[in-house]
């Protein structure tokens, strides 16, 4: 007992406790609410003066209801979805050439000539300037002007205040498949970065509901995937239809992508929810915050400093290794092969039944860290494997092309159809996060566990549902 | 409202008396601690203060973690700590919890505690429940611009004396009001401004015994416990996460928790 005396005097405070508690009675709690809103009801009413009714407290209101009503909530949701993707397909189509023209066509031969003129050995030479540097130009080209135009139409939204009507309009959803209603919130920031997703999950209080919003937050097109997303839109999709068509169409598709997204976050929370994080949903109030004239120019700079910089830096940091990685695979020959076409030949036949092929899930591999780079890898291994000629500069160099047209020439060259495209569209929507993600999820919970269930079980889906897809489409077509 | 903008383009007021540091956190004399209900403007008051530029946007919840950032006014530096919102001190979500052990266990020389003045009177719950346990806070009066077109009009002269801490009218978007910010935020600190915060008047006298019982207990086993008092309210509530806390001695880390290094939201 003697040694035990600081113990005994915590547990003393703690019994002392319980013994005044049932003296005060059960409502302790209530009673101390009470009093503070009774407090703060009186002091507000000494200090606030309301003159008539303010004409713009009624359009706040009005626009609410629109916003959120049932019948026109959902309809808004979409078409505000739509539009800011058309007027980013649209937009960034001529910025994205001129960049690659000056980047690829007019930068590229200059440093190739001066590396020449220095004498640099030729496998230094290719794996610089045709892996790392063309690489980063790339993804420069095809990331910049959709992220400039995406960027700031998305915050200007958000500054307005309408991100939280979205919220509200989806909370039911997740409510209804056992999840938490402010995961429509996390997963609103997911389309911006999965990882900014993760780290918002933290308004969630309960741990089950977290988890659940954390799992399925990759689910949220994230901006490393638009570009992908947008780039196949518009070759396989808006190429179908006529060319006046095109970007509505196009914009169309991607928009079905993110909804498509948004439907296995609401199916996938629903399984976790009914098997391994069994639970009620917990109740919770949403705030609807008023709406507020957004600052455009202020808006602006902010969006293209912290998010559009942010995020390029980023990807030209994991292309630069990604582009290294390329050239050596595609240039590095075992036998009568390279090691890029080896396992190209060898995952073919295993691509196949899912859609793809084994240039795509070369390209997913080389490109775990960072989704942006993708596309550039994929032109790359195509080029190189079908030989194109007058096209792209040899093995291992990523090229960029002036036109999407000429994007598309080479992919259907390369024995890709519409279904690849389909495929590939729904490949980038439903395979692993990111590793910035993962390593985020990792901080978040604590737990290899469901981290690796976070990593695979989008995999295991998207090839399930790639494999549904292609079979179908083979058996109809 | 008029007479803030007249004084903010005055340029005998706009002395550059005001260095924004950024994360420059060398030799600090105050820390600031930034609290209040989601979606009042804590950050973007931040970025005004400190030059950085925390992600705002117009939506509760935005910020989860603890930003930090610093500035130097009239030779004095200011670590200003920007919370993420909570409606209470008694909540339990990760985000919550964090501005809550902070203006708890922290220690901020002052507490800024930043309102919406078109929905003051559920904004004020917080501020009654955070004038609880500090001595030293200034109230922001933000989106005053927003209440007046509304046509809500804020005394807030009786505002200031009922809670017994400066009340400073404030539009921080438009950087209104932000030199009267500092300055009364240095009065405070320094110690020029005497603060009476306002306290709670209709609890009963059985339960302020209580708890004051339970304080002296509390502090006679953890003395340099910064809030007693609100500990030993939430042991009379009965939550577990407490009664843990004291019967295994992590009270004393929960202190030393919020004390860590700075973090950054990417």
């Amino acid at each position: 007992m003697k040694g035990n005396a600081i113990m005994s005097n915590k547990e003393y405070i703690i019994k002392d406790a319980d013994d005044l508690r049932w003296e005060l009675g059960e409502n302790f709690h209530d009673h101390i609410i009470e009093s503070v809103y009774n407090e703060a009801g009186a002091i507000a009413a000494k200090v606030i003066i309301q003159k008539e009714e303010s004409k713009k407290f009624h359009f706040d209101q009005w626009l609410d209801r629109l916003v959120t009503s049932r019948l026109t909530g959902f309809p808004i949701m979409f078409l505000l979805l739509a539009i800011v993707f058309w007027i980013t397909i649209e937009g960034s189509n001529i910025p994205s050439g001129l960049l690659a023209s000056l980047l690829v066509d007019t930068i590229h031969p200059e440093l190739k000539l001066l590396a020449q003129n220095i004498g640099m050995p030729v496998w230094i030479n290719g794996l610089l300037i045709d892996g790392a540097y063309l690489a980063m130009a790339w993804v420069i080209a095809v990331m910049l002007p959709p992220m400039a135009i995406f960027f700031p139409l998305f915050t200007l939204l958000e500054d307005f205040g309408y991100l939280p009507r979205v919220a509200f309009n989806m909370d039911n959803l997740y409510r209804r498949v056992g999840a938490h209603g402010k995961q429509a919130l996390t997963m609103s920031m997911g389309f911006g970065c999965n990882a900014a997703g993760v780290i918002a999950t933290r308004i969630i209080d309960s741990p089950r509901e977290r988890l659940i919003a954390i799992i399925t937050n990759n689910f949220s097109l994230c901006n490393g995937r638009w570009p992908t997303q947008i780039l196949i839109a518009t070759i396989f999709i808006g190429g179908a239809v006529p060319a006046h068509l095109a970007g509505v169409v196009s914009a169309g598709a991607v928009v079905g992508i993110a909804l498509l997204g948004v439907l296995f976050s609401l199916v996938v929370s629903w399984g976790l929810s009914n098997t391994v994080l069994k639970g009620e949903a917990s109740a919770f109030s949403l705030e609807l915050p008023p709406y507020r004239p957004p600052r455009i120019l202020q808006t602006l700079y902010t969006s293209l400093i912290d998010r559009t910089i942010f995020v390029l830096w980023r990807a030209i940091i994991f292309a630069i290794p990604a582009g290294l990685v390329i050239w050596l695979v595609s240039n590095v020959d075992i036998g009568e092969y390279s090691i890029a076409e080896h396992f190209i030949n060898w995952s073919n036949p295993f691509a196949l039944l899912f859609g793809l092929n084994g240039i795509i899930l070369l390209a997913y591999i080389i490109a775990i860290p960072a989704n942006e780079i993708v596309i550039p890898t994929i032109l790359m291994l195509t080029v190189t494997t079908v030989n194109i000629v007058g096209v792209g500069s040899g093995a291992g160099v990523m090229f960029e092309l002036d036109s999407t047209a000429d994007t598309a020439e080479i992919l259907f060259s390369g024995g890709w159809s519409a279904l690849t495209g389909i495929s590939l569209m729904l490949f980038s929507l439903l395979h692993n996060p990111c590793s910035t993600t993962l390593y985020t999820i990792y901080k978040e919970t604590h737990s290899w566990k469901w981290t690796v269930v976070s990593a695979f079980l989008p995999i295991a889906i998207g090839l399930v549902v790639c494999f549904f897809v292609t079979q179908i489409w083979l058996l109809v077509a | 409202m008029s007479n803030i903008q007249n004084c903010e383009t005055c340029p005998i007021h706009n002395v550059d008396n005001l260095t924004k540091l950024g994360i420059n956190m060398e030799g600090i004399d105050y820390v600031i601690a930034l609290t209040g209900n989601p979606n009042t403007g804590k950050s973007t008051v931040f970025n005004n203060l400190t030059g950085l530029r925390q992600h705002t946007g117009n939506w509760p919840g935005k910020t989860v973690t603890r930003a930090e950032g610093a500035y130097r006014y009239n030779n004095t530096k200011y670590k200003v700590v920007d919370l993420p919102g909570t409606y209470s001190l008694l909540s339990t979500s990760t985000d919550e919890e964090i501005a809550r052990d902070f203006i708890l266990f922290g220690k901020p020389d002052v507490t800024v505690i930043v309102v919406d003045a078109t929905r003051l009177e559920r904004n004020l719950n917080l501020v009654l429940q955070v004038l609880e346990i500090t001595e030293r806070a200034v109230l922001c009066l933000n989106l005053i611009d927003e209440a007046e077109r509304h046509n809500i009009e804020i005394d807030h002269r009786t505002l200031s004396r009922e809670l017994g801490i400066p009340v400073v009218p404030a539009a921080a978007r438009q950087k209104q009001g932000m030199d009267e910010l500092l300055k009364m935020i240095h009065e405070v600190a320094s110690g020029k401004y005497v603060c009476k915060p306002y306290r709670m008047k209709t609890i009963s006298k059985k339960v302020s015994k209580a708890v004051e019982n339970v304080m002296q207990k509390i502090l006679s086993e953890y003395p340099s416990l910064p809030n007693a008092r609100w500990v030993a309210m939430r042991l009379l509530e009965g939550d577990q996460s407490i009664i843990d806390a004291v019967k295994t001695g992590e009270l004393g880390k929960i202190y030393s928790v919020s004390k860590t290094q700075p973090q950054h939201v990417a």
